[in-house]
């Protein structure tokens, strides 16, 4: 033992040197596709971008440094910068929080009833994989004038709105359409709501609580974890919003051009992600692009730091989630 | 239906035990079955709600043209021939066959690259996993706007758009979501079985494939099964790289240009093709069920 400890130590160190080497060399080849897709998808195109927002560029000529013209243009002179923010804000602030709340209803109906859960979960589970496209296209003729709802609420003599044609209901049409496709929220939901000990909402009968009182300290509590995550990713996609708006807007305008129906009616679905496309891909002002997808992602940055620490106050970790 | 059922319950107890349990028993009994059909009505409720947008879909997509423009609810007559119809007013194969292209090979690539990626990140030791996984997730946050002005100059400069290069070339380097995915299952895996294939002198590949990969069958089969529907229903992308190069179309893509060619919607054909294109993947999700929900509660719960 002690002689082994003498006499091999530097070859026994090159062994491990030279297994540690191959270790790391065969780490460094199970990465590298993600590694390399990294430097030239993600890390690239952000330092281009960022570049790309100083200056003036069209693509036919060379990029022309501008400075900060494009931000100082969008934040003063540009009324659909404000415009685009504040429709996609309100598709966060109201759309959110009412698909977490829909989802959440919906999964507890599922837990209701004893047999034939699997058919329930099935059939609320399928509008979620309807295609985007197909959905929307469907809505904005099945909320349209002249279209089923209108129909079968003129049976009880209440007139719907026009929806997708009015400014004022295009984005409650939207919410509409994303409560139809609530599936995948609720599924997580579901299974929240079926992790939760029964004994804790035993003990609350034993100590005589209501049905809201158990809700409110059990069970809201207990799926915490799930609202949060549920909340961090609709604000992540909230702000990306697009092929929605786009199809709504392309089906309810209804001209052959879809380009010039962005935002439709009335730039009220004119969201961020359309209109950096519109001045990205229809004007190819590429420039003024590239800082409004820079302020979007920060905006997006600040809004998930906020939500992680707010998270700190209102999520509850049992022992053992991660 | 309740009153039957105590019914039931009264004569089958008569006799042998005193009479006010039994009475007792009846009542149990018949609250139950009278909360059970309210549990079940409210989940019919939901049901019809969550049905009825499908089954005037249908009934449009049959209806004649005139008809689906009118507020008549009940198709009259029933015009199957829109299905056909639809296949020669738009080139619905090719972009059919377009959509199948790119979403098959996005999704073998997204699945080669993402499985040694996620093997590296949950069963490898080496410094620096914990910041590396990190980043990857940080990048979750990236919106694709910021990415896609670079590579639409890089790729134009390539003349690649306008083809499939640009939806398929970067599958093969890796989806962040999916790696994500994988590696929050092959972490389930107990350490042991990779410690022992260790000590058999099996090199990492062998263990990813002998032990990892046949072990995570059903979460690989989730992650191909997401990919390739999040490719199906993909608009974003074949919209901006198609750049109205109308032979690269898919069906996402298609079905809009639909709406637009006809000037104003034909309706009744509209939808007709909205339910072509919806009902593969709605079949595959009848077929594939179980990997779906436990793939969509392994995002969340794990999370």
């Amino acid at each position: 033992m002690v002689t082994d400890r003498l006499t091999v130590p530097a070859e026994r160190r090159a062994l491990r040197r030279r297994r540690s080497r191959r270790h790391y060399l065969t780490v460094s080849m199970f990465l590298s596709p993600w590694v390399l897709g990294f430097l030239m998808f993600v890390i690239y195109p952000m330092l281009a971008s960022l570049y790309f927002s100083f200056t003036h560029y069209d693509m036919l000529s060379q990029p022309q440094w501008v400075g900060l013209s494009n931000y100082r243009f969008m934040f003063f002179n540009d009324p659909l910068f404000w415009t685009s923010l504040r429709n996609t804000a309100w598709i966060i602030a109201i759309g959110v929080p009412v698909q977490i709340v829909f989802a959440i209803l919906v999964a507890m109906v599922l837990t209701l009833p004893k047999r034939g859960r699997g058919f329930y979960r099935t059939v609320y589970f399928v509008p979620a994989m309807v295609p985007t496209v197909a959905a929307t296209l469907a809505f904005v003729f099945l909320l349209g004038k002249g279209g089923p709802l209108d129909t079968v609420l003129g049976f009880v003599h209440v007139s719907s709105p026009l929806w997708f044609q009015d400014p004022a209901w295009s984005k409650p049409g939207l919410v509409l359409l994303s409560l139809w496709g609530v599936g995948e929220t609720m599924i997580i939901f579901l299974a929240a709501l079926l992790d939760v000990p029964a004994q804790l909402y035993e003990a609350a009968d034993i100590e005589g609580a209501s049905a809201w009182q158990k809700f409110r300290h059990i069970t809201l509590p207990m799926i915490s974890p799930v609202i949060f995550f549920a909340a961090v990713i609709g604000v992540i996609y909230g702000f990306q919003y697009f092929t929605e708006a786009y199809v709504a807007a392309g089906a309810a305008g209804g001209t052959r051009d879809i380009a010039s129906n962005l935002g439709y009616p009335l730039n009220s679905t004119l969201f961020y992600g359309i209109y950096l496309y519109q001045q990205g891909f229809a004007y190819f002002h590429l420039g003024y692009a590239s800082a409004m997808a820079w302020i979007l992602f920060l905006i997006i940055m600040a809004c998930t730091l906020v939500l992680i620490r707010s998270s700190k106050h209102w999520v509850f970790y049992q022992g053992g989630f991660k | 239906m309740a009153a039957h059922a105590g019914a039931k319950a009264l004569t089958a107890g008569a006799g042998s035990r005193p009479r006010e349990p039994r009475r007792k028993a009846g009542e149990a009994r018949r609250k139950n079955v009278l909360l059970a059909i309210a549990k079940h009505s409210v989940a019919l409720f939901f049901v019809v709600v969550f049905v009825s947008p499908f089954v005037f879909v249908l009934l449009t997509a049959v209806m004649t043209q005139q008809q689906a423009l009118s507020s008549r609810l009940w198709p009259h007559p029933f015009q199957w021939s829109n299905f056909a119809e639809v296949f020669t007013k738009v080139p619905f194969w090719l972009y059919t066959y377009n959509t199948v292209f790119y979403a098959v090979l996005a999704t073998v690539g997204v699945v080669l690259s993402s499985v040694p990626v996620a093997y590296a990140l949950a069963r490898m030791r080496w410094r620096g996993r914990q910041a590396t996984f990190l980043v990857l997730l940080a990048t979750l946050m990236l919106p694709a706007q910021v990415t896609i002005v670079p590579l639409y100059v890089v790729f134009s400069r390539l003349h690649w758009v306008g083809s499939f290069k640009p939806l398929i070339i970067p599958a093969f380097f890796g989806d962040v979501f999916s790696i994500f995915l994988l590696r929050q299952f092959f972490m389930t895996i107990p350490e042991e079985l990779v410690d022992a294939a260790r000590v058999d002198g099996a090199s990492e590949v062998q263990i990813m494939w002998h032990v990892i990969v046949k072990l995570a069958k059903p979460a690989i089969m989730a992650v191909a099964l997401f990919q390739f529907l999040y490719c199906w229903n993909d608009f974003f992308g074949p919209l901006v790289w198609s750049a109205s190069n109308t032979h690269m179309y898919t069906l996402s893509v298609g079905l809009t240009q639909f709406t637009a060619t006809h000037g104003g919607t034909v309706w009744n054909l509209q939808m007709a093709a909205s339910l072509l294109f919806m009902l593969p993947v709605i079949v595959l999700f009848l077929f594939a069920q179980k990997a779906f929900i436990e793939g969509v509660t392994l995002t969340g719960v794990k999370g």
